[in-house]
C-alpha cells in the first residue's frame, strides 16, 4: 500500500478543501485574489506561510456559506515531492484522487 | 394501485395509500428543503439534520444516500430499481451494508429529491437511516424461510417500522437505536450486539412471545446485550418495546455522546435495577392503548402475502446427478444453500465477495441480474444479509444448477458463504469521513491469499471482520478474526482481535498483540489459520479450538518475527 510515503523532506504547503454544496464534488481553493475553486488539487493555491492559509481560510469559509457555494471548508497539509503534489494524510489523497479501490472512478479516473 | 401481487412478490410486505402518501408527502417535504437550502433560505447548520434525517450523509468523494431495506426484504422490482439509481445518479453500483441498507456512494444533493421520488414509485424510502431514532430493525436473512424458524419475524419487524416511523416520542432519543430481531434457536442476526436483540418464540401452548436483551453494542466500548425477561406474550410486545424506550428516553445521557447509547445506561444503572425500571413502566403502559391485538398481527401477516410452494420432495434425481456431475456446483450448494422449512425448496446465498473483490459492492448489472433470477427462480423476492450478502430464499431444488450457471457466469458463485473468504468490510478510508485507515483493500488482499475454494471449505466457518475505526461498523469485536484500522501518526496500522462471535454464544474478541502494517496483516492471518490447522481436534470450528488451546500458540506465531 505505497500511499504512505514517509519522504519528510519537502516542506509542508497548506492547500484548503471543501464539497461543492450542489453535488458534494471536492474542490479546492484556486490561487488568486478572487476566491475561486477548481476540481483539481494540480491547480489550487498553495500557501507556504500558516498566516496566509489562516486568511484565505476565513475568506474561503464565508464565501462559501454566504454564496451557498460548497460545505466543510477546511485547510490541510500537503508537500511537492519530484514536482508533485501530495497531502500529508492518506485521506486527503484519497479525497484528491478517488478511492484507492477503484481507480476508475474518482478524479484519478479522469487524469 | 396494489401493484404487488399477494402470491407472486411473496413475502414482501405491501404499501396501500396511506402508506404511499405518507412517503411521498416526505419526498415533497424534503425537495423543498433541498431547495431553501440552495437559495439560501436554511445554512448548512440548519439544514445538516434535515438531510440527515433523510438519509444524505457527506462523505469524502461525494454525498452519500443510505436507502432503507427494513428487515433486509426487497421485491426484484425494487432491486431493479436500485440499479436504475445507480446507473443514472451514481457510478454504477451500490453497496450492500451490515445493517441490511443499501449505500450509494457518489450522490449529488440536487439530485437527492428526484431519487427519493423515484424510490417512493417502488415503496421504498431512506426515512430513519440516520439520526437519533429507531434506524431499521434488522432480522435474519432467511426469516420466513429457514427449516428452524419457530417465529416470522417479518410481521413483527414490520410492526415495528410501523410503529416507530416518525414516532414523535423517538425521533428525538439520545442516541441512535438499533433493533434486531430473530424468530429460530439460531442467531443469525448478531442479536446480543444490538440495543435491543429480540427472540420470538412460542410456547407448549403455541402462542408466540418474546425474549428481551438489552445494552449490547459495538463501537467505542463493546457490551452484550442483557437478559431483561424471558417472556413476553405477544399482545405486550410493542408495550414492552415502548417501556424500554420511555426508560432509555428518561435516563439516556444526552450530555455526552459516547455514553448516550442505552448500553451505557444499561451498565450504569445495573441489569436489575434497568429491569425494574422497565418493568414498572411497563406495567404503567400495559393496557388496551398499547395492546397488540391478534387481528392486527394477521392483519400485517396477511399482507406479507406468502409464496405458493408447489408439492414436491428434498433431493429430487435431477439435483442429485447435478452435485455428482459437477463437484464445484456441489461446493456451491454445501456452502451456499441452506435448508428451506417447505420440502423440495432451498435458500440460496449470493455471495457478493469474489475473491480480491469488494464486500457488499453490486453493479447495476448485477442487481438486474440477479432480480430476474429473483423472478425466475424465488417468486420475486430477496434478501440482503448483514454479512453484506443476497439470497434467494425459495428456490426449487430442482432449478438451483440453472440457477447457479447463471450466477457463476456473472462472477456471483463465489463459494464461501460463512467461510473465511466472506469477510465483512466497512468503507473504512476509501470513503467515510470517520475512518483512520481503509477497509477494503485488507478485505481484498485477505480473500485473494485464501482465494482457493478447496482451501476455504477445507478451514471451515471463521468469520474475518474488518473495521476501518472504532464505530465497529464492520463488527470486527464479534469476526472470529477481527480488524481494526488505526492511526498511528499519519500511517495505517490495523489491530487484530481473535475469538469473537456474533452468535448465541456472543464474545467479544480479545487482541492479539501490538497493531501491525496492512501487509503484515495478511501473513497474521495465514499464520493464525495454520495454527489452527496443525492444532485443531476433528469438526473443530477456529473459534473451538482457540478456546481449547488459547491465546499463546496464536501469539507467538503472529508476533516470531518482531
Ligand atoms: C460511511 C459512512 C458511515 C458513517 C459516517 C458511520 C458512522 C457510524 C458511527 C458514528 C457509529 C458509531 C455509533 C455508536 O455506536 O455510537 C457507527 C456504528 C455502526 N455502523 Fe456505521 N457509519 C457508516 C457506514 C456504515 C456502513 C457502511 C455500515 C455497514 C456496513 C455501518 C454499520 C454500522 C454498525 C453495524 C455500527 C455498529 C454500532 C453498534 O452496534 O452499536 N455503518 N457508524
Ligand atoms: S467503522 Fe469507522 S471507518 Fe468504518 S464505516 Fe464505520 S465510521 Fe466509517
Amino acid at each position: 500500500m505505497a500511499l504512505n510515503d514517509k519522504s519528510k523532506n519537502e516542506a509542508v504547503l497548506k492547500t484548503i478543501t471543501a464539497n461543492r454544496l450542489r453535488d458534494g464534488e471536492v474542490i479546492f481553493l484556486a490561487p488568486g485574489p478572487d476566491l475561486g475553486w477548481v476540481e483539481r488539487l494540480d491547480e489550487a493555491a498553495l500557501f507556504e506561510d500558516a498566516d496566509a492559509a489562516e486568511t484565505a481560510l476565513a475568506a474561503a469559509k464565508a464565501q462559501a456559506e454566504g454564496e451557498r457555494f460548497a460545505v466543510d471548508v477546511y485547510a490541510f497539509d500537503l508537500r511537492v515531492t519530484d514536482g508533485r503534489r501530495v497531502p500529508v494524510k492518506t485521506r486527503e489523497r484519497i479525497r484528491a484522487l478517488g478511492p484507492t479501490v477503484r481507480i476508475d472512478l474518482g478524479k484519478q479516473a479522469a487524469a | 394501485m396494489n401493484h404487488i401481487a399477494p402470491g407472486r412478490n411473496a413475502g414482501v410486505y405491501s404499501y396501500d395509500d396511506i402508506d404511499r402518501r405518507f412517503v411521498a408527502e416526505r419526498v415533497e417535504q424534503f425537495r423543498a428543503q433541498v431547495e431553501r437550502r440552495l437559495s439560501g433560505e436554511l445554512t448548512e447548520d440548519e439544514f445538516k439534520p434535515l438531510r440527515l434525517m433523510n438519509g444524505l450523509y457527506l462523505q469524502l468523494h461525494a454525498y452519500m444516500l443510505r436507502i432503507a431495506v427494513p428487515y433486509g426484504v426487497l421485491t426484484a422490482r425494487q432491486l431493479r430499481k436500485l440499479a436504475e439509481i445507480g446507473r443514472k445518479y451514481d457510478k454504477g453500483y451500490g453497496h450492500f451494508t451490515t445493517r441490511q441498507n443499501l449505500q450509494f456512494n457518489w450522490i449529488k444533493l440536487e439530485d437527492t429529491p428526484a431519487i427519493l421520488h423515484e424510490l417512493a414509485e417502488v415503496d421504498m424510502h431512506a426515512l430513519q437511516t440516520s439520526g437519533n431514532c429507531v434506524r431499521n430493525v434488522t432480522t435474519d436473512q432467511f426469516v420466513g424461510a429457514a427449516r428452524d424458524e419457530v417465529v416470522d419475524g417479518r410481521v413483527y419487524a414490520e410492526i415495528l417500522r410501523q410503529w416507530t416511523t416518525l414516532h414523535p416520542e423517538f425521533t428525538f432519543l439520545p442516541r441512535k437505536f438499533k433493533i434486531a430481531i430473530m424468530g429460530s434457536d439460531a442467531d443469525r442476526a448478531a442479536i446480543r450486539v444490538h440495543d435491543v436483540g429480540v427472540f420470538a418464540k412460542r410456547n407448549e401452548r403455541g402462542e408466540v412471545g418474546f425474549t428481551f436483551y438489552v445494552g449490547g453494542g459495538l463501537g467505542r466500548s463493546p457490551f452484550i446485550g442483557k437478559l431483561i425477561r424471558d417472556w413476553v406474550p405477544e399482545e405486550d410486545f410493542v408495550a414492552y418495546l415502548e417501556a424500554i424506550l420511555r426508560v432509555y428516553n428518561q435516563y439516556g445521557r444526552r450530555d455526552n455522546i459516547y455514553k448516550a447509547r442505552i448500553k451505557i445506561l444499561v451498565h450504569e444503572l445495573g441489569q436489575e435495577k434497568f429491569t425494574q425500571e422497565v418493568e414498572e413502566e411497563f406495567a404503567r403502559l400495559r393496557g388496551p392503548k398499547y395492546r397488540l391485538a391478534p387481528e392486527v398481527v394477521d392483519e400485517i401477516r396477511r399482507r406479507f402475502g406468502g409464496p405458493a410452494y408447489e408439492t414436491l420432495t428434498d433431493e429430487p434425481e435431477s439435483f442429485q446427478a447435478a452435485k455428482a456431475a459437477n463437484p464445484d456446483f456441489a461446493r456451491w450448494v454445501a456452502v451456499n444453500v441452506l435448508a428451506h422449512k417447505v420440502p423440495g425448496y432451498a435458500a440460496a446465498t449470493i455471495s457478493l465477495k469474489p475473491a480480491g473483490g469488494i464486500p457488499g459492492d453490486a453493479t447495476s448489472e448485477q442487481m438486474e441480474l440477479i432480480a430476474d433470477l429473483a423472478d425466475a427462480h424465488s417468486f420475486g423476492e430477496l434478501r440482503v444479509s448483514h454479512a453484506q450478502n443476497l439470497v434467494l430464499a425459495h428456490v426449487r431444488q430442482d432449478e438451483l444448477f440453472t440457477l447457479w450457471t447463471a450466477l457463476e457466469a456473472n462472477g456471483l458463485g463465489t463459494p464461501n458463504a460463512g467461510l473465511i473468504g466472506d469477510i465483512i468490510a466497512c468503507p473504512g478510508l476509501d470513503y467515510c469521513a470517520l475512518a483512520n485507515a481503509r477497509s477494503i483493500p485488507l478485505a481484498q488482499a485477505i480473500s485473494a491469499r485464501f482465494a482457493d475454494p478447496a482451501r476455504q471449505q477445507t478451514i471451515g466457518e471463521l468469520g474475518i471482520k474488518i473495521s476501518g475505526c472504532i464505530n465497529a461498523c464492520g463488527h470486527h469485536h464479534v469476526g472470529a478474526i477481527g480488524i481494526l484500522g488505526v492511526d498511528k501518526k499519519g500511517e495505517e496500522f490495523y489491530q487484530i482481535t481473535v475469538g469473537g462471535d456474533p452468535t448465541l454464544t456472543t464474545a467479544i474478541g480479545d487482541i492479539l498483540g501490538p497493531a501491525v502494517t496492512a501487509d503484515e496483516t495478511v501473513d497474521a492471518i495465514e499464520a493464525i489459520v495454520e495454527v489452527y490447522l496443525s492444532n485443531r481436534h476433528d469438526g473443530e470450528r477456529f473459534i473451538d479450538t482457540l478456546k481449547r488451546v488459547g491465546h499463546g500458540p496464536f501469539k507467538e506465531r503472529v508476533y516470531a518475527a518482531h
